[in-house]
Parts: C-alpha cells; structure tokens; sequence
C-alpha cells in the first residue's frame, strides 16, 4: 500500500546544544487513514508534526532522514516549494483554540485568507468555500459567525473554526496537535467526533499528536509511542489496547486512569521501565534527559 | 472537634460582570456560585468535579479564603469563617492549605525550594523540619537548594505537596494538580496524596475536570454545573449508578483506553 | 527551550564585562581626580589656547587631548567631571529609583485608594515636558548640585514608578502570592519577602539605566547653564563651551562627549548584563 506520508530515519537535534530530538522515526500514514503520535511531554512527538508541516522552530535542525508527501521528498525541494506544497496538500489544527485565532481580525478572512494566498482562489470562491464548511462543523448562521472576533465565540466553537479551516482547502493530511487538550470533556467529546466524522467523509489521512492513550483509541486506526524522540512501538489501535509490545508502552497504559475500574488508576511507569527504555533508546548518547512530567 | 471540618450552607459568590459595566455607575453582579451547600467530614477525601464555567474553582478558593463569599455560611471547624478580616484568618491560616494547579506559577520563582517550604514555617533553610518534608514527598533533601525552574512538572507539584503539608494542617485543597502532569507523574502524586492522606489523617478537597482521577482517590464526590450542585453522592454511588444527566454526560464523555468501548 | 540561549549568554558575558571594565576607570577617575589629572582643570593660560590633541601637528607635550580656548587642560577637566557626574548617577538615581519603586510596589499589591492616587499623580506628572519643568525647578530652587539632584528626583521618579507598579501587578496575579496568603503572610511580608525579589531584576535595570539618564538630565542642565556654578568643570559645561568654537578645536566639545556616551551606554548595559548574569531564573 503506498502512503501518501511516508517518514523515513528522520532524525533532528537542537542547533546549539546538539541534543537529540528525533531518533531514525519511521512513519507511514496512507491516504484516509488515522495514526496517533503517543508519548509523554519532550519525546518528540509534535516534533514530528511540526517537521511536517514545516514549521519546526529554527533551533531544530534536520540531520538525516526524508519526509515524503504524496511521494515528494520535502528536504528537497526549495522552502518556497515547500511552502506551497504543504499549504496545498497539508494543514493544521492547533492545540490552543484562543491563541490559535487572531484575536484582533474576523473570523471570515481568517479562514479565506490562506485560500486566496496560497490556494490562489478568488475572493468570492473562498468565502463561499469557507460557508459551506463552518455549516458542515456544525455552525449555527455561519454568515453572522464570520463577521464576529474570536473572543465572541466559546472555546468550543473556536475548536469548530480551526477545524473548519483546517478542511477548509480540502488537504490530503492533516495534523492535529493536542486538538481538545484545552477543551472540557464533554466538549473533547464533540469535537472528537466531529474530527472523525469530517476525516472519514472526506478520506483525509490524519496525524495526531495527543498524550491521551484514551483519546487514541477512539480516534486512531494505528499508532506510534514515542520515546526520546524514538518509535517504540508502531501497532494498530486493536493489537495495542489488547497487548501493548513493548515494556514502556504498556507501562504507559497502566498509568492511563480508567474511570470503570475502582482499583487501578494509580500505575506509574516504573523506574525499571524507563531506566530500560532509555538505556535501550538512548544508549548511543546522555543528551537526552526527560523533561520529567510537563506537558505542551 | 467539629465533626466535620467544614459546613458549608447557601454558598454564594459573585463578581462584578465588567464586560457589562455601564459608562457611570457600578457594573452589575455575576453569580459564580449559586448558594450551595456541602459538607466535608473530618478525614473523608472530597472530589469536586465539574467543567469550564462550574465555579470549582471559585469555590476551592472561597474555602481556602482567598475570595470571600458574597453570601451564605462555611462553618470551619465550628467557626463561621465566611467573612472574617485578613487578620482573623491569620492564626486559622496554618490549618487550612491549598496546593495549587500550576506547580511553576505558585512557586516563587526566585527562591529556592529549601525557602520557599521555610517561610510559612519561619524557619531557616537548615531547618530538618525542611528536608523532613521534602523527603515525605519523595524528593531527595538537597532539592533544598534548587530553583523552581530546575525541576521537572511532577517535582514541583511535589515541592507544593511539601509546602502545604509542612504546616500540619488539617484540610487541604488541592484545585487540578495533576492536570498538567503526564500520565505517570500524574500517577505518582495521585499515589502521594493518597499515602499522605492515610498517614497524615488529613482531610481533602480535590478539585478535578477529569472524573477518571477521582475513582480511586475520593470517597464522595459533588458535581457542580454552573455554580449549582448537581449531584452530591459516594462514589460508588456515582460512578456506579449517576442519578443527574450531567454527570452521565460527564461519566460518557470520558475517553476510555478501550477501543472496543465506542462512543 | 529551543532558543540559542547559550550563545546569548555569551555575548552578555562581554557586555557585562566590557560595560564593567569602563564604570571601574570611570569611578576610579571620580575618586582620584585630584592625583591623576596631568593639569589643574581650572588654570587658564591664553598662551595654551586651543592646542589640539597629543597627535596632531602643534600639539604640546602633556595635553594629550588638547585644551580650550581658555588654555585649560580638556583631559584634567574630563577626569574632574567624572566626580560631578558620579554624584549625579549615584544619588540622584538612588534616590529616584527608591522613591519611584517604593510608591510603584504599594500602588500595584495594595491598589485601592493608594493606587488610584498615586497612579493619577504619575498621569499629571507626565503631562510636563520634562525639559521645562527642570528648568522651572531649577529656577525656584537656585543652581547648584543639591538642586539638580533634587530636580532629577522630582522629575525621573514616574519612570519607576510605572514600570514597577505594572510589573508588581503581574506579580500579583501570580499563584505563589495566593500561596503566600494561604500560608498565612501578612500582606507586608508578602511584598517585601515574596513580590519584591521578582520584581528586583527590573528595578536593578532602570535604576543603571537611570544612572546613565541622571548624567544626561545633568549635561542638559549644564548646557543651559543651569547646573553647578562655571568653576566647577562638569561634561556638559564643557560640552557647552565646546560647542561655540566648534570648527576651530573640536576636541573641546568631541571628548566630553564620548566620555559622556560611554557612560550613559556602559550604565544600561551593565544593568542588563548584571541580570541576565545573576538572576536565578535567567540562569
């Protein structure tokens, strides 16, 4: 099957320090399907997101590997190709709904805006374009909705416009960074769904970076845990939920607390198992020390 | 003894809504909590649940007594402590502690573990008293003489535990501590606050967004929505058999690691 | 995380240094004045009369930067400016930088009555043009040093005031101060042994800051002669005599004013790198 992401030995470090960031990551996403990026905070796994999308910071160099997109290698192309290949067959939906937006422009031409830009429509086709996907998030008078400022609307909508806009372009990919991280459950749950709901109409692949091994199995066809900046573990959501294969993965598992079960809940991952996993990831060199619990 | 630390009776707070403020005059009233009433037993663990917008947090501080309620009664210990001056709360304050949702921002950055868990205590930093404390929590005593910004998400969330418990209190809030912890740090100081409740006959308030955390470490949970109680039960009860729709919508919308549980 | 922050440290360690190096000649000219300045800065001699730099053709031997038009030695009288110039830094900026911080931390922890007011008096002292308002108080208080530390005082003191009360407003909201409540402070300590440390750093760098304003606020008094009395060489006394024979000996106006550049400049940078140095959280 030929994957229209395809990550090959990408490996990155930090500029100044040379601290490792991505380790030889192999990932392969077909067209329309789901794959989660698991881990805990500092193991690379928005790295991965970023270098997709080109956006990793400047600090982050690329030391090897090669990212294919729809077959076209994006370390080798000029950044200005680069630029337009991604906004044409990529996007984005970010982690934080209220920075995500700016605060002092409508709405309307925040989503248009890329469109015209990048997509070079007319002016009328991506408002046009732009209603019809703020309808089919589910916005209530999408006309009125466009002529209003970010801080008018609830967290929850914003959500909606981000993910409006990421399909805005119709792209063959999206990556969706800790999308529901900031939202309440009840909203995570509905903005999930809606995810789901539009990635399978419209066949998208679909990256997702997320910390929530829940969230992952109700959104993702397969997987990728991340350790250090390495993949540990590369399984379907099935095999995974069923019997993780790797130590820290399951470790990671443990530790998810399950609402249903009045006597687990309270794993950490053992010391064995991280001291292991880092000696096995990390063996070749000690620059890497795990930022130790903090997410974003 | 009270046999219930705290008695809480028509709780109300509100604030002024300034996005609504006329040009003169004064802004009129938002009710953030809607006279509710609760009350905690000496050594249970209280969970309170509830989303954006419920007033959980408002009420976590109104207790502690950094808000002051507009309204109603909240008997500490016997004491009606609703309103009394700053300086009344003083000699209460010992007794009454708080560990706070972003272990970086309620850490003085520019002061070393080893005092920032002294000042409350007015002891000095070589005080054993301070690595007391910092080794009940887990931490090696040396941490002492580290900033804030050296350590990991989950130690300092272990520094907070470490100051508030130095007091000896007796109630202790703690408002989302482990939202912003990684599934295994977030493990750990659950599995410490659980240990130092046991060890220490502590009382307990947890506030939380997620009922997932709560299962384990609460033996009654209320459910807030919009500043008014929705569900007030054990938490068997709860999980078990919820008897408000918002806490079925709550208990459905959590994510499960379970692929085969759909939504 | 991912900024090149080591190779920003480095660089702040040569300005720190460097900025160092020139405030340690400068202070020490102020305070050895009368031992290491080749000449006497007030003793004229017509004979001398704008004799130019020790590298010029029909330089004299011992006047290495030249001297006026009076036949005074430009480099004694740069050396014993120093000392009115270091009185005015030290002083005036102390005392600016404690009057100004003191009102700026009660109006941003204690708000209320105290900010409204002091917040509306910063609003009304800005709405002078500072100039002029000098030159007022200076006329209602006579010339001399006292006044113009005085006026530099009265003047200045909004800046810190400003800055610090916004600064111990973002302070305030921060949860360490809920803590310190909750654990019992009084509303003092908190300020004194909780807000203050975090606001310290920004202090420290307006006050050099200041420092090097407070020279300048003093060159401009002097330039419009209404600073210390004439028998006193101060920089912008010199600056001022310079100017009027500025295309027979520029000297006389051009090495005041580098002495006075540097230092206005090593002032700010010191203030900088002193806490990208020193302050923990920067560390």
């Amino acid at each position: 099957m030929s994957s229209f992401l395809e990550i090959r030995g990408l490996s990155a470090r930090l500029a100044g320090t040379g601290q490792r960031l991505l380790r030889s990551v192999d990932i392969s996403l077909p067209a329309g399907s789901v794959r989660g990026l698991v881990g805990e905070s500092g193991a690379g796994k928005s790295m991965i997101g970023k270098a997709v999308l080109g956006v990793l910071p400047k600090a982050v160099e690329i030391i090897e590997g090669e990212i294919l997109l729809d077959g076209q290698d994006l370390q080798k192309v000029s950044p200005g190709e680069r630029r337009r290949l991604i906004g044409a067959k990529a996007a984005l939906i970010p982690q934080d709904p209220l920075t995500a937006l700016n605060p002092s422009r409508r709405i309307g031409p925040q989503i248009t805006d890329r469109l015209v830009d990048i997509l070079g429509w007319t002016k009328a086709r991506a408002a046009a374009r732009a209603l019809e996907v703020l309808a089919e998030v589910s916005i209530p008078e999408p006309e009125r909705i466009m002529r209003l400022y970010p801080h008018e609307l609830s967290g929850g909508m914003r959500q909606r416009i981000l993910i409006a806009s990421a399909f805005a372009a119709e792209p063959k990919l999206i990556v969706a960074d800790e999308p529901t991280t900031a939202l309440d459950v009840t909203v995570q749950k509905q903005i999930l769904k809606l995810i789901s709901e539009l990635q399978a109409r419209h066949g998208t692949a679909l990256l997702f970076v997320t910390h929530d091994l829940g969230v992952v199995s109700k959104v993702c066809d397969t997987l990728s845990v991340l350790y250090a900046g390495k993949v540990v573990e590369d399984t379907t959501v099935e095999r995974f939920f069923a019997a993780p294969q790797h130590a820290y993965s399951s470790a990671l598992l443990a530790a998810t607390p399950r609402h249903t079960d009045p006597s687990s809940s309270l794993k950490p991952v053992p010391r064995e198992v991280t001291d292991a996993v880092a000696a096995e990831v990390a063996v070749d060199d000690t620059t890497w020390r795990p930022n130790g619990g903090v997410r974003g | 003894m009270a046999d219930n630390i705290f008695e809480v009776a028509d709780l109300r707070v509100d604030v002024a809504d300034m996005t609504r403020k006329p040009l003169f005059g004064s802004a009129p009233r938002l009710e953030i909590l809607k006279g509710i009433s609760f009350t905690i037993p000496r050594g249970a663990v209280l969970g309170i649940v509830g989303g954006s917008g419920s007033g959980k947090t408002t009420l976590g501080r109104t207790l502690v007594r950094l808000a002051e309620p507009s309204g109603g009664r909240m008997l500490f210990d016997g004491q009606d402590i609703a309103h009394l001056s700053d300086a009344a709360m003083q000699p209460l304050r010992p007794r009454i502690q708080m560990i706070f949702q972003d272990p970086l921002s309620s850490l003085n950055p520019r002061l070393t573990v080893g005092r920032t868990v002294a000042a409350p205590l007015n002891a000095r930093t070589n005080d054993p008293r301070i690595g007391q404390a910092l080794e009940h929590v887990g931490l090696p005593a040396d941490f002492a003489r580290r900033y804030p910004h050296e350590l990991s998400g989950g130690q300092r969330q272990r520094v907070g535990i470490a100051r508030a418990i130095a007091m000896r209190p007796e109630f202790i809030l703690a408002d989302e501590i482990v939202s912003g912890l990684d599934v295994s740090s977030q493990a750990q100081v659950l599995m410490l606050l659980e240990t130092l409740v046991a060890e220490l006959g502590l009382t307990l308030a947890f506030i939380s967004h997620d009922l997932s955390v709560i299962r384990r470490l609460c033996s009654r949970v209320i459910v807030l929505r919009a500043g008014e109680i929705v569900e007030d039960a054990a938490t068997e009860d709860l999980f078990e058999r919820p008897q408000h729709a918002y806490t079925r919508e709550l208990l459905d919308a959590i994510p499960t690691p379970d692929p085969s549980v759909r939504w | 995380m991912l900024d090149g922050r080591g190779s920003i440290r480095r660089r702040a360690g040569a300005r720190l240094w460097l900025s160092a190096l020139w405030l340690a000649l400068f202070v020490l000219a102020a305070l050895l004045a009368p031992w290491i300045s080749p000449h006497d800065p007030l003793a004229q001699d017509l004979m001398l009369g704008r004799l130019p730099p020790a590298w010029m053709a029909g330089a004299e031997p011992g006047y290495w930067l030249g001297t006026d038009s009076l036949g005074r030695d430009v480099l004694s009288r740069i050396i014993h400016g120093a000392r009115i110039a270091l009185i005015v830094a030290l002083i005036a900026g102390t005392a600016t930088c404690l009057l100004g911080s003191t009102l700026g931390l009660v109006a941003g922890f204690y708000r209320g009555w105290a900010d409204r007011l002091i917040s509306r008096l910063v609003d009304i002292w800005m709405a002078f043009p500072p100039v002029l308002f000098a030159i007022l108080l200076i006329a209602v208080l006579g010339t001399g040093l006292t006044s113009v530390i005085l006026a530099i005082v009265i003047i200045d003191w909004t800046r810190f005031c400003r800055v610090v009360r916004a600064e111990t407003l973002n302070q305030s909201k921060m949860d360490y101060v809920h803590s310190a409540k909750v654990a019992g402070f009084t509303r003092l300590r908190t300020l004194v042994a909780e807000i203050l440390p975090n606001v310290l750093p920004t202090i420290i760098a307006l006050l050099t800051l200041e420092m090097g304003i407070a020279v300048i606020v003093e060159a401009i008094l002097s330039f419009v002669n209404l600073s210390i009395s004439t028998d006193q060489p101060t920089w912008g006394g010199m600056i001022a005599e310079g100017r009027t024979s500025i295309h027979q000996a520029w000297w006389v106006l051009v090495f005041p004013l580098i002495a006075l550049f540097f230092t206005v400049l090593a002032f700010a940078q010191f203030g900088d790198g002193l806490r990208e140095r020193f302050d923990p959280v920067l560390r």
